[in-house]
């Protein structure tokens, strides 16, 4: 059985589990930058135990409507990623990967054309790849990522994904949340979901 | 009569709520999760479920009832009951239960919607409590709320007319 328990990890756990949302998401975060020729900057990653009665509330409200991108993670760590943006921030970086004129004024909200969700879907590609494979070198642990699905819904909606694979283990969910943006024009949420067997691993791999 | 959000009862991920009249229940965003309003019609005893998994005796770590649909639909039962409804009047209306992500992959989790509607009807009907109407499955999540008062179940989704079953 693991020896990871979900309901008391300590500091040092904590530690290196922050550190691993942090040399991913900075990685995530450079090849963002870098496929866009803009400026980002992230906040230091948070790693926290959450309740599923508040795990919406980390983003805001359970009925704001995000895009998600989620990808399953094989090899020698299970698990999952989702990476999650506003609306506003997408339509963003739509326009600024496609170059659209960002200031139609018009609202196109979360409508979408197949184009442009096929761009969004190919930056959480790109950018959830740069997170694994920095990821992957640092533990020397084998990751692959399946195909990426992309669905814009309530957060509430897209969590309750993986929500309900981590309710078999407890009532809780581990999440290693970073937070990125550009000024203010992108927000996004890099959620590493691994399976709590997977916890181990990592840990192990870098001695702890 | 509407209601505005700070007026309702929420119920939470993994969580059931009972409530009297006129008072309503809601909860947000569901996506895989099934919604399970119960409602006795007489005495307007109300109860909503929102469940996240099929089955408690696949896992050891079960002690949040509310979190499976088996046990979840026991204890909600019960606790109507103790509120004052009447088990044979019970009826029932479901929501929920969505593929949240397209997905071919074998992995189980990402049919979880699936298996809790079907979870979730084959236990009413071991309670012997009439399934009135569902919303569910799909690829798109719901937030829903339970009137007591008259019995609606409103399900608002994103992009789409609000619908009253």
């Amino acid at each position: 059985m693991s020896k990871i328990s979900l309901e008391n990890l300590n500091d040092v756990q904590y530690d290196v589990l922050k550190e691993i949302g942090n040399i991913g998401a900075g990685n995530a975060t450079t090849a963002l930058s870098k496929m866009l020729n803009i400026r980002m900057d992230m906040s230091v990653p948070n790693v926290a135990l959450i309740p599923f009665n508040d795990i919406s509330s980390l983003i805001g409200s359970e009925d704001q409507i995000v895009v998600g991108i989620l990808l399953g993670i094989e090899g020698d760590i299970d698990g999952m990623m989702m990476f999650i943006f506003d609306v506003k921030s997408a339509r963003h970086l739509v326009n600024t990967i496609m170059m659209q004129d960002k200031d139609t004024g018009i609202d196109l909200g979360e409508n979408f054309t197949e184009m442009e969700m096929s761009a969004l879907n190919e930056i959480g590609n790109i950018v959830s790849g740069s997170y694994l494979t920095a990821i992957s070198s640092l533990t020397s642990l084998k990751m692959v990522s399946t195909v990426p699905s992309m669905t814009i819904d309530m957060v509430g909606a897209l969590l309750s994904v993986p929500a309900s694979e981590f309710g078999k283990y407890g009532d809780k969910l581990l999440l290693i949340q970073s937070q990125f943006g550009e000024m203010n024009f992108v927000t996004g949420y890099f959620l590493l979901i691994p399976e709590l067997d997977s916890y181990d691993k990592i840990l192990t791999s870098l001695g702890v | 009569m509407r209601m505005y959000l700070n007026d309702m009862i929420k119920v939470g991920m993994a969580d059931l709520k009972t409530c009297k009249s006129p008072e309503v229940l809601t909860t947000l965003g569901l996506g895989s999760c099934v919604g399970v309003a119960l409602y006795d019609p007489v005495t307007k005893i109300s109860g909503l479920l929102h469940c996240m998994l099929p089955d408690s005796t696949q896992f050891r770590n079960n002690s949040n009832v509310a979190k499976f649909a088996d046990s979840g639909l026991e204890e909600l039962v019960k606790e109507m009951i103790s509120n004052g409804a009447n088990k044979n009047r019970l009826v029932a209306k479901i929501a929920g239960g969505a593929q949240m992500f397209a997905m071919n992959t074998s992995n189980d989790t990402l049919r979880v919607g699936e298996r809790n509607v079907a979870a979730v009807k084959q236990k009413l009907s071991e309670l012997n409590i009439r399934l009135l109407s569902e919303d569910c499955g799909l690829n798109y999540g719901r937030t829903v709320e339970f009137y007591s008062e008259t019995g609606d179940y409103i399900i608002k989704s994103v992009g789409k007319p609000e619908k009253t079953i």
